[in-house]
C-alpha cells in the first residue's frame, strides 16, 4: 500500500510537471509564467513519493506490515460503498431522500434495529434537518421529486 | 495602553445581546462536534461556515471561533471517560485521564482537565491581546518577499518539526500546493491542470478537503476498531469541583510550563496536538511523581492538567498569525482565515488598522467564549457523554449525512460532495501511511498566497533568488526557515557528534 501510494503521488508530481512545462515553467516577458512555481511543486512530489518509494522497498525485506486486516476492510467497504452510492443518488432523489435511506440502512444492516425504529428515526431526523436548514438558515438544499410532490420547494 | 481600550471598545462589539447567544450556541455545538467522533475542530467549523454567510462578519468569527473552544473543551470528555481521543490534541489526555476514571475519579479528571484548558486559553489569549499589535504594526512593512519568507518559515517548521518521516510532510505538503494550483492561475488568467474539464476550473476548495479529509477519513477510521463504546459514567458536583480546584494550585509550575508552551507550538505552526505531547513529556521529567504518569494504579492528575492547558494555549494562540500575517498555525485556523476571506477581509496586517471592531470583538469574543464554555462544559457533562452513548450505527451515517450538507453548502454544487468523499478516502489512506494532513490543508489554503507573494518578489528582483536575503528582515526570516527546514538531519548530527548520547526519554505513546 505504501508503494502505492507513494506510486500515485509520484503519477501526479509527473502529471503537475507535465503540465507546468506545457503552460511555461520559465520566464516570460512579464515575470514569471504560469508553470512556474507548480513546476517546483510537482518536482518535489516526484523527489519526497521517490525517496518514500525506495525506502519502503528496501524496508519491506525487513518487514512487511499488513495495511489493513481483512475484517477491517470489511468494515470499511461496508460504510464506504453505501457512502458513494449515497452521494452519487443525491441528485435523483435529493438529498432528504436519499438520508433517510442511508441512514435507514444502517440502522437496519449494521445496527440490526427494528424496522420500525430503523425507518422512524431517519425520518424524524430528516424532517428536524428540513426545518433547520430551509426555514431557519434558509439555506435550501438539493430536492427530489418527493418535495416537489409535496410541493415543499 | 491602546490595547486595553480597543479591548474594551472589543467588548462592546461582542456583547451584544445577539452575539451573546451565538457564543452559547456555538460553544454548545462545538462540544458536541468535539465529543462526535469523525467531526473535530476544523471541519465542524467547515461545515457550519455556510450558515453565518448571512450575519456580520464580527458574528460570524463569533460564532465560529466559540465552536472551536466548544472543541476544545470537548476531546477531554471522551479522552477521559471513554478512552478514545475525540481530537487528536486529547490523545495524550487519555495517558492519565482514562485511569482516573477508571479509578472513579473521573469528576476530578475532568475537572482539571477544563480548568487547565481554560487556564491555557486565558494565557494565549492575552498574549494575543498585547502581542497581535505589535507583530501587526511590525507586519505592516512586509512586502511580497518577507511574506514568502513567512510562508516558507510556516511550511519549513512543519517539515522540521514533524514527529513522522519529514519526506512524507513534504510529499503531503507539496499535494497541497498541486490542488491549490488547479484552477484559473490568479495572476495570469491562464487555466492550470484542469486538463480541459470544466468542473475544475474552480479549483478545489479546500472547506470540501477539510471536511472529507477529516470527517469522512475519520468515520472510516474509527470503524476499524469496531462498532461499540464502553465509557464509564461521570457526575460533576459542586464538591468535586471545589476539591480540584483547591488542588489545582500545586501545579502552578506545570500549568506554566505548559501554557508556554503552548503559545510557542501555536504561534509557530506546530498546532495543539504535537504541544499537548511535548508539554505531557516535559512535565513527565519534572516532576516529582513523574514515574506515575500514566500508570494504572496512582494516575496523576498533573498528567491531565499538563497536555490539556498546552493544548489549549497552543490552540487559540495559533489565531495570533492567523489573524497578524494571514499564517494559520493550525487547520482549524486555516478554516478560519478561510471564512475571513470568504467574507472579503484581507487576513494580515491591514486588518488591525481597517476593521478594528471585528479584530477586537473576535479577541474580547476569546475571554468571553472560554468563560461561557467552561461553565457549559462543567454544568453539563453527563448530557454530552449521552451524546456518545447513542449506538454508532446512527451516528456514523449521521455524521456522514452532515458531512455531504455540509460539502453541497459550500458552493451548492453536486460535484463537491463527490470530491469529499474522494478526499474522505484520501484522508483515511494518508492517516494510515502516517502522511499528515495540516500541511496538506494549509498549503491548499496558502498556496495561491503563498505563490503570488512568490511571484511578486521575483518579479521584483527578476528572477533573482538572492532578493530572499536581501535585507536583514527577509534574511532573518529565511535563515530561520531554512534551519527549521534541516532541523532533522541538525539533530541528527547533533546527536551522533555526542556519541549516541543518552537514550532520549520516552515522551510519548503514540
Amino acid at each position: 500500500m505504501e508503494l502505492v501510494v507513494a506510486g500515485i503521488i509520484f503519477a501526479v508530481g509527473a502529471l503537475v510537471i507535465y503540465d507546468s512545462i506545457r503552460l511555461g515553467n520559465r520566464w516570460g516577458d512579464d515575470g514569471p509564467q504560469a508553470g512556474y512555481f507548480p513546476f517546483y511543486v510537482g518536482s518535489l512530489l516526484c523527489i519526497s513519493s521517490l525517496y518514500t518509494f525506495i525506502r519502503s522497498v528496501m524496508n519491506r525485506l525487513l518487514a512487511e506490515e499488513s495495511f489493513v486486516t481483512r475484517g477491517q476492510l470489511k468494515l470499511v467497504l461496508f460504510v464506504l460503498l453505501p457512502t458513494i452510492v449515497y452521494v452519487a443518488v443525491i441528485e435523483q432523489t435529493g438529498i432528504y431522500v436519499a438520508s433517510i435511506v442511508f441512514i435507514a440502512w444502517f440502522m437496519r444492516v449494521l445496527g440490526k434495529y427494528s424496522w420500525l425504529k430503523s425507518v422512524l428515526i431517519p425520518v424524524v431526523l430528516m424532517v428536524a434537518f428540513f426545518a433547520t436548514f430551509e426555514f431557519w438558515f434558509k439555506v435550501p438544499l438539493p430536492k427530489g421529486p418527493l418535495e416537489a410532490w409535496l410541493h415543499l420547494n | 495602553m491602546d490595547e486595553i481600550n480597543s479591548l474594551m471598545h472589543g467588548f462592546a462589539v461582542a456583547l451584544t445581546p445577539f452575539n451573546l447567544m451565538l457564543m452559547m450556541i456555538g460553544v454548545v455545538l462545538g462540544v458536541i462536534i468535539g465529543v462526535l467522533p469523525g467531526l473535530g475542530g476544523a471541519n465542524g467549523v467547515a461545515i457550519l461556515l455556510p450558515l453565518t454567510f448571512s450575519m456580520s462578519p464580527t458574528s460570524g468569527i463569533i460564532m465560529l471561533s466559540c465552536i472551536y473552544w466548544g472543541a476544545l473543551f470537548g476531546g477531554a470528555i471522551t479522552s477521559i471517560l471513554f478512552n478514545i481521543p475525540g481530537e487528536p490534541w486529547s490523545v495524550a489526555t487519555t495517558f492519565d485521564g482514562f485511569p482516573l476514571a477508571q479509578k472513579g475519579r473521573a469528576g476530578a479528571a475532568l475537572t482539571a482537565a477544563f480548568t487547565s484548558s481554560f487556564f491555557g486559553a486565558l494565557v494565549a489569549v492575552l498574549l494575543i491581546t498585547f502581542l497581535s499589535p505589535m507583530v501587526a504594526r511590525f507586519a505592516l512593512k512586509f512586502g511580497g518577499p518577507e511574506f514568502f519568507a513567512v510562508y516558507l518559515l510556516t511550511f519549513c517548521a512543519f517539515i522540521g518539526m514533524s514527529k513522522g518521516n519529514p519526506m512524507k510532510t513534504l510529499a503531503a505538503m507539496m499535494l497541497g500546493f498541486a490542488f491549490a494550483a488547479v484552477g484559473m492561475d490568479g495572476v495570469s488568467g491562464t487555466l492550470r491542470m484542469t486538463f480541459g474539464t470544466e468542473v475544475l476550473i474552480k479549483g478545489f476548495d479546500f472547506l470540501i478537503a477539510v471536511i472529507g479529509l477529516f470527517g469522512i477519513g475519520e468515520i472510516l477510521q474509527t470503524l476499524e476498531e469496531g462498532l461499540e463504546f464502553k465509557g464509564i459514567q461521570a457526575k460533576i458536583d459542586k464538591r468535586v469541583v471545589l476539591d480540584t480546584w483547591k488542588e489545582l494550585p500545586k501545579y502552578w509550575v506545570t500549568s506554566l510550563r505548559s501554557a508556554a508552551v503552548g503559545c510557542f507550538m501555536g504561534i509557530v505552526p506546530g498546532g495543539a496536538t504535537p504541544a499537548s505531547f511535548m508539554s505531557y513529556g516535559i512535565a513527565q521529567r519534572m516532576s516529582k511523581n513523574g514515574s506515575k504518569f500514566g500508570s494504572d494504579d496512582d494516575p496523576q492528575i498533573e498528567g491531565v492538567v499538563a497536555p490539556e492547558t498546552a493544548a489549549h494555549a497552543a490552540g487559540t494562540s495559533a489565531l495570533l498569525p492567523m489573524m497578524t500575517l494571514g499564517v494559520p498555525g493550525s487547520p482549524t485556523a486555516a478554516v478560519l482565515l478561510g471564512a475571513l476571506l470568504i467574507w472579503g477581509l484581507q487576513p494580515g496586517p491591514l486588518l488591525f488598522v481597517e476593521q478594528k471592531d471585528f479584530v477586537w470583538g473576535l479577541i474580547a469574543s476569546m475571554y468571553l467564549g472560554n468563560i461561557a464554555g467552561l461553565i457549559v462544559v462543567l454544568t453539563c457533562v453527563p448530557f454530552f457523554a449521552a451524546i456518545l452513548r447513542i449506538p454508532f450505527s446512527i451516528i456514523a451515517p449521521v455524521v456522514l449525512v452532515i458531512c455531504a450538507i455540509g460539502a453541497y453548502t459550500v458552493h451548492n454544487s453536486l460535484f463537491d460532495v463527490y470530491m469529499m468523499v474522494l478526499f474522505g478516502v484520501i484522508g483515511y489512506v494518508f492517516k494510515k501511511l502516517d502522511y499528515p494532513l495540516a500541511p496538506l490543508v494549509l498549503a491548499i489554503v496558502l498556496g495561491d498566497r503563498a505563490e503570488e507573494s512568490f511571484r511578486q518578489a521575483m518579479l521584483a528582483s527578476q528572477g533573482d533568488m538572492r532578493i530572499l536575503f536581501s535585507n536583514g528582515l527577509v534574511g532573518g526570516l529565511t535563515s530561520v526557515a531554512l534551519l527549521l527546514l534541516f532541523w532533522p538531519l541538525l539533530a541528527l548530527g547533533l546527536k551522533k557528534l555526542r556519541g549516541g548520547g543518552k537514550g532520549k526519554p520516552a515522551t510519548s505513546g503514540a
